[in-house]
C-alpha cells in the first residue's frame, strides 16, 4: 500500500503545526520522520490517523484520495499507530486490549479463546513471547509496546506509524525493536518511524524526511552523517559534543546513605541507595524512565519522606527537613516535568524567575513584593540566559519549551548553590537550547557546585557526566566512569552489573 | 559482551513496608466490646428467645445469653489472634476471616440485645427486612456501577430513585395499574440520567456538582407537585397501587431461605436478574469491555474507533433507568402513594455500597445487604424494646457506612478516568 500526503496543513489557533507537508511512504519501506520535539511530527501523524481534522491538503492511499473523520476509519483503511503514550487499558488483559473495538463474540459474550488465538498467531509470526491473559499493567513497557504492535497488526495494518517508540526502551530493547521493524518490513508492512534520535534513523530507515517548525525541510538517505542530519533538523550547524575539562579532585559535598523509600502499598521505590557527590563533579543518574529516579529526586528535595536512610549535605542532615529548609540550604532543583512542577504558566517570566525566593529579601519586604527589584532581576537573568521573550511581563505559557526551561534554570542558578539537582534538564527542549543548557550546567560545576543530573537520554548522560550511576527498580546497579560503553550502560539499565557478570565468567 | 540474554539478578531487597496494624487493632477493640458489653454485662441465668420461620412452621427456642455471647467472644478473640499473626507474618488474611468475625460479633450483639426480653429475636423477619431494605440500595448501586465504569460519577442516584418512585406512583394511580407504574419508573430515572449526561459529558460540568444539583432539583420538583397537584387531587394522583407478591413455586418452599428470597414481588426478581446479568456483561461482553475502556482510558478507546462520549451518554442514561426502576420500590412495590423525599438518602448509601463493594456488582450487593441489615436492625430491635435510644439506632446505618467506606477504600481502584471529561 502506498501512502501519500499532499500539502497537509494543520493549525491550532494562529499556530501552524503542519505547513503544507508532502510525504510519500512507499510500500514495504521504513520511512523515518525526523524532527525536534515540537516540530510537528506527532501532529502530522494524528492528522493521518484521523485524530485531528486537517485544515488543508489531501491524504491518498494507492493514489485514491481518502478522508478520515476518526481513527476507526483510518484503521479500516489499513493504517495502524503505536502512540508515544501507549493506548492500552492497564486493567485489561493483553487479549482484551488487542480485540477492543473489533471483538469476536459468541452469543452475548466475547469469544476470549478466539482473542487469545489471535494474539498467539501474531506473536508467533514475530517471535514475541506475550501471554494473552497477562494484565497489561503488570507487563514491562517493552512488552506493552509489542502488545501495541500486535494490536495494530490484528487490524491488518499495512502502514504502521511508530511515534517515538524508543523513548521508553533500554538500548537492548531498542535493538530488539529495530529487529522487529525489519521483520515487519520484510513481511510487507510499511513503517513510518517518528523520532528525534539520529542514531536510530541511521540504523533502520530507508528514507528520511526532516521536519522543522512544521515544514518539510529536506529528505536524506540513512548514509547521511549525524552532523548533516542534525543541522537539517535544527537549521544550523550544531556541535553534538559538550566541551568540558575533567573534574578536579575535591571533597565530598553530598552523602546519601541507605536511602530507602517504601510506599503505602508496600512497593519498594528506593532500595538502599548509597552514593556521594563531590564538589565540582557531575553525577549523572541514568536509567529507563520509572525506575525510581523521580522518587529519588523527590526524596532529595524533601517532597517525599524516606522510610530509612540519610542525606547529608556538607555535614547537615536533610532528611526530615521541609522543602523550604532544603531550598534555603542551597539546593537548586530543576524538576523533570517543567510545566507541572517547575513553573506557573499563567505567571509572568519575571514572577517565575523568583518563585522560590519571593518570601524574603530582596524580593519582598514585610509581605509586599519589591516589584522594581523583581523586574531588575528578571531583566538581568533574561539577558544572561538568552531567554527569547517579548517582555519580562509576558506569561510563561507564551514561551517555547526551551525558553521556559532556561527561565527555570536561570531561577535555580541565580543564587549561591551548594547542590544543583536537575532532572531531565533538556526534555522537550530544542537542540539549540540544549547546547546552552549543557554549557550552563558545566559552568556551574566548574564553579565548584556538586551537580546531579537525572536523564533517560543516554547521549545526555555520557555528554555531561563525570560519573554515571544507573538506576534499575529503585536500586543503583552501579556507578561507573563517563567512558563506559553504551552496551554496558544498556545492560546496567536492564539490571545487570557488567562487572559482576564478567567476574562470573 | 553479548546482549542476547539478560539475566536479572535476584532482588535481595530488604526494604519492607511498615506493617499495617489497622485491622488487628479493630478486631481487638471489637472483641473487648463484645466481651464487656455483650458477654459480661448480662447475668448467667438470663435467656434469649429466638424464633425462626421455616416456611411451614415457626420454631421457637431459647439460648443462655451469657454463654452464647461468651462463646462468640472467644471465637472473635481466636480470629483476632489469627489475624494478628497473619499480619505480623505479612500474609494476606482470608476473606472469610472478617466475615466470620462480623458474624460472631453480630450474633453476640443480638443475643445480648434480646436477653431477658419477653419478645424473641425474629431471625426470618430480620433477614426479610434486610433484603427488603436493600432493594433500593442494590438498584442504586447497580446504577452507580454502570455509570462509574463508563467514567461518569453518578451522585444523582438519589434523584433518580426519587423520580422513579414519583412517576411509578403517579402512573400507577392514574391507570390504577401498578405494572404500568413499574414501567414508568425507569423512564423517570433515565430522564435524570440524561440531564446528568448532558451537563457532565456534553458541557464538562463537574460530575459531583451536577449530581447534587439534580438531587436538589428532583426533590424540589416532586415535593412541589406533591404539595400542590397530588395533595389536591388525591383520588386521581395518589391512589396507592401495589405489585402482587409472586411466590416462585418450589423455590419458595425452601426452609428459611425460601420465604426470604422467593416470596417477593417482581421488582425483587428483576433485581436478582439485573445483578447477575451486570456481573457477567460488565466483564465479559463487548458492551462491558467497550464501556469500561471509556472509563479507564478514553483516549485509547477513541483510537480503536469507540465513540467515547456517545458511549458515556448512553450508559449514563441506562444507569439512570436502573436507579429509576429501583425507585419503584418506595411506591408501587410497597403499595404506597408518593410522599415527600421518600428516598431519604438511600441514593447516597447506594453510592457508598458501590464503593465499598469495589465497583463490582457482586461486591456492591454484599455491601448493600450489609447496609440493609444495619438499617433493619433498628426496626427489629425497637420491636424487642432494647434500651438504646432510637435516635442512635437511626444513625447506625450511616455510621456503618462511614466506617466501612473509610476502612475499605483504597484497596480497590476506581475506574481511572471517572469524573474526567473527554475532550477528544
Amino acid at each position: 500500500m502506498k501512502l501519500e500526503l499532499r500539502a497537509v496543513t494543520k493549525k491550532f489557533g494562529s499556530f501552524v503545526a503542519n505547513d503544507a507537508i508532502d510525504l510519500v511512504v512507499e510500500p514495504g519501506q521504513i520511512h523515518a520522520l525526523l524532527g525536534e520535539n515540537g516540530a510537528g511530527k506527532s501532529t502530522l501523524m494524528n492528522v493521518l490517523y484521523g485524530l485531528y481534522a486537517a485544515d488543508g491538503g489531501q491524504i491518498l492511499i494507492d493514489g485514491e484520495p481518502v478522508h478520515f473523520s476518526g481513527p476507526g476509519q483510518a484503521m479500516a483503511a489499513g493504517i495502524g499507530m503505536v502512540h508515544q503514550h501507549f493506548m492500552l487499558i492497564p486493567v485489561f488483559t493483553v487479549a482484551e486490549n488487542v480485540v477492543l473495538g473489533h471483538e469476536p463474540t459468541s452469543g452475548a459474550l466475547i469469544n476470549l479463546d478466539e482473542a487469545r488465538q489471535l494474539v498467539r498467531d501474531i506473536s508467533a509470526r514475530f517471535g514475541f513471547e506475550v501471554d494473552p491473559d497477562a494484565l497489561v499493567e503488570e507487563l514491562p513497557v517493552g512488552i506493552q509496546q509489542r502488545v501495541e504492535i500486535i494490536k495494530a497488526l490484528s487490524r491488518d495494518a499495512e502502514v504502521l506509524i511508530l511515534d517515538e517508540p524508543t523513548a521508553v526502551l533500554t538500548p537492548q530493547e531498542t535493538d530488539e525493536l529495530m529487529g522487529i521493524m525489519r521483520d515487519l518490513k520484510q513481511q510487507g508492512t510499511s513503517i513510518v518511524f517518528i523520532t528525534h534520535k539520529l542514531r536510530e534513523v541511521q540504523e533502520v530507515a530507508d528514507t528520511i524526511t526532516v521536519i522543522r517548525h512544521g515544514k518539510v525541510v529536506g529528505t536524506a538517505l540513512p548514509t547521511a552523517s549525524q552532523e548533516e542530519l542534525a543541522s537539517l533538523m535544527v537549521g544550523r550547524a550544531v556541535d553534538l559534543k559538550v566541551d568540558k575539562d575533567a573534574a578536579r579532585e575535591a571533597e565530598v559535598a553530598l552523602r546519601v546513605a541507605d536511602l530507602t523509600l517504601v510506599d503505602h502499598s508496600g512497593l519498594t521505590l528506593l532500595d538502599h541507595i548509597t552514593f556521594d557527590v563531590k564538589r565540582g563533579e557531575i553525577l549523572a543518574i541514568a536509567g529507563v524512565q520509572g525506575n525510581g529516579q523521580t522518587e529519588l529526586t523527590e526524596a532529595l528535595m524533601g517532597l517525599r519522606k524516606p522510610t530509612a536512610g540519610s542525606i547529608t549535605l556538607d555535614g547537615d542532615e536533610l532528611v526530615g527537613k521541609s522543602v523550604r529548609q532544603i531550598i534555603d540550604a542551597g539546593v537548586g532543583f530543576v524538576p523533570e516535568d517543567r510545566s507541572r512542577d517547575g513553573m506557573v504558566a499563567s505567571f509572568s517570566v519575571a514572577e517565575n524567575m523568583v518563585l522560590d525566593q519571593i518570601g524574603h529579601d530582596p524580593f519582598s519586604h514585610g509581605g509586599a513584593l519589591a516589584m522594581a527589584t523583581i523586574a531588575e532581576h528578571a531583566t538581568t537573568q533574561v539577558e544572561q540566559f538568552d531567554v527569547r521573550t517579548g517582555s519580562i511581563e509576558a506569561p510563561m505559557s507564551s514561551l517555547s519549551g526551551g525558553n521556559q526551561q532556561k527561565v527555570v534554570l536561570a531561577r535555580e542558578l541565580s543564587r549561591e548553590l551548594r547542590l544543583l539537582l536537575a532532572s531531565q534538564p533538556t526534555r522537550g527542549v530544542d537542540v539549540g537550547s540544549i547546547e546552552f543548557i549543557h554549557e550552563r550546567i558545566v559552568a556551574e560545576r566548574d564553579k565548584g557546585t556538586p551537580v546531579i543530573i537525572v536523564s533517560t537520554e543516554l547521549d545526555e548522560v555520557t555528554a555531561l557526566a563525570d560519573r554515571i550511576a544507573v538506576m534499575y527498580r529503585g536500586r543503583f546497579v552501579g556507578i561507573v566512569g563517563p567512558d563506559t560503553s553504551r552496551s554496558d550502560l544498556g545492560l546496567m539499565m536492564a539490571g545487570v552489573d557488567p562487572n559482576n557478570k564478567e567476574e562470573q565468567r | 559482551m553479548s546482549a542476547q540474554t539478560i539475566e536479572l539478578p535476584a532482588m535481595d531487597s530488604k526494604a519492607l513496608a511498615p506493617i499495617n496494624w489497622k485491622f488487628p487493632i479493630i478486631y481487638g477493640i471489637l472483641a473487648v466490646i463484645s466481651l464487656v458489653g455483650f458477654g459480661l454485662s448480662v447475668g448467667g441465668d438470663v435467656w434469649s428467645g429466638i424464633s425462626v420461620n421455616t416456611g411451614f412452621s415457626r420454631i421457637q427456642f431459647a439460648v443462655p445469653s451469657q454463654v452464647t455471647a461468651l462463646v462468640c467472644t472467644v471465637i472473635e478473640i481466636g480470629l483476632g489472634i489469627w489475624a494478628w499473626q497473619l499480619t505480623a507474618a505479612r500474609k494476606k488474611t482470608p476473606v472469610g476471616l472478617p466475615l466470620g468475625f462480623g458474624f460472631c460479633f453480630v450474633v453476640a450483639f443480638l443475643v445480648r440485645a434480646v436477653a431477658g426480653s419477653e419478645q424473641s429475636l425474629q431471625v426470618t423477619g430480620l433477614l426479610q427486612g434486610t433484603l427488603f431494605l436493600s432493594v433500593p440500595l442494590i438498584f442504586g448501586a447497580m446504577a452507580g456501577c454502570v455509570c462509574e465504569h463508563v467514567g461518569v460519577i453518578n451522585v444523582a442516584i438519589e434523584g433518580q430513585l426519587l423520580a422513579g418512585a414519583f412517576l411509578a406512583a403517579v402512573v400507577g394511580s392514574l391507570t390504577l395499574n401498578p405494572w404500568l407504574g413499574l414501567l414508568a419508573a425507569p423512564v423517570a430515572g433515565a430522564l435524570v440520567g440524561a440531564l446528568l449526561a448532558l451537563f457532565a459529558v456534553r458541557y464538562w460540568v463537574d460530575h459531583i456538582i451536577v449530581g447534587v444539583v439534580l438531587n436538589v432539583l428532583v426533590t424540589g420538583f416532586t415535593s412541589y407537585l406533591f404539595s400542590t397537584v397530588l395533595s389536591e387531587h388525591k383520588d386521581v394522583f395518589a391512589v396507592p397501587t401495589v405489585l402482587p407478591t409472586l411466590p416462585i413455586p418450589g423455590l419458595s418452599l425452601i426452609p428459611v431461605l425460601g420465604p426470604v428470597l422467593f416470596n417477593q414481588n417482581v421488582l425483587v426478581y428483576i433485581m436478582y436478574a439485573a445483578v447477575v446479568v451486570l456481573q457477567i456483561m460488565l466483564y465479559r461482553s463487548r458492551w462491558g469491555l467497550r464501556m469500561r475502556a471509556c472509563g479507564e482510558h478514553p483516549k485509547a478507546a477513541d483510537t480503536v474507533g469507540i465513540k467515547v462520549n456517545a458511549t458515556r451518554v448512553r450508559n449514563t442514561i441506562l444507569g439512570g433507568a436502573i436507579a429509576g426502576l429501583g425507585g419503584a420500590f418506595f411506591t408501587v412495590a410497597n403499595g404506597l402513594a408518593f410522599g415527600k423525599e421518600m428516598s431519604a438518602g438511600r441514593g447516597y448509601i447506594a453510592l457508598a455500597a458501590m464503593i465499598l463493594g469495589g465497583w463490582s456488582p457482586r461486591g456492591a450487593v454484599a455491601a448493600a445487604l450489609l447496609f440493609g441489615f444495619a438499617d433493619n436492625l433498628q426496626n427489629a430491635l425497637s420491636v424487642v424494646g432494647v434500651g438504646i435510644p432510637s435516635q442512635f439506632m437511626l444513625m447506625a446505618p450511616y455510621l456503618i457506612t462511614i466506617f466501612a467506606v473509610a476502612g475499605f477504600v483504597g484497596k480497590v481502584r476506581p475506574p481511572a478516568q471517572e469524573g474526567q471529561p473527554y475532550k477528544g
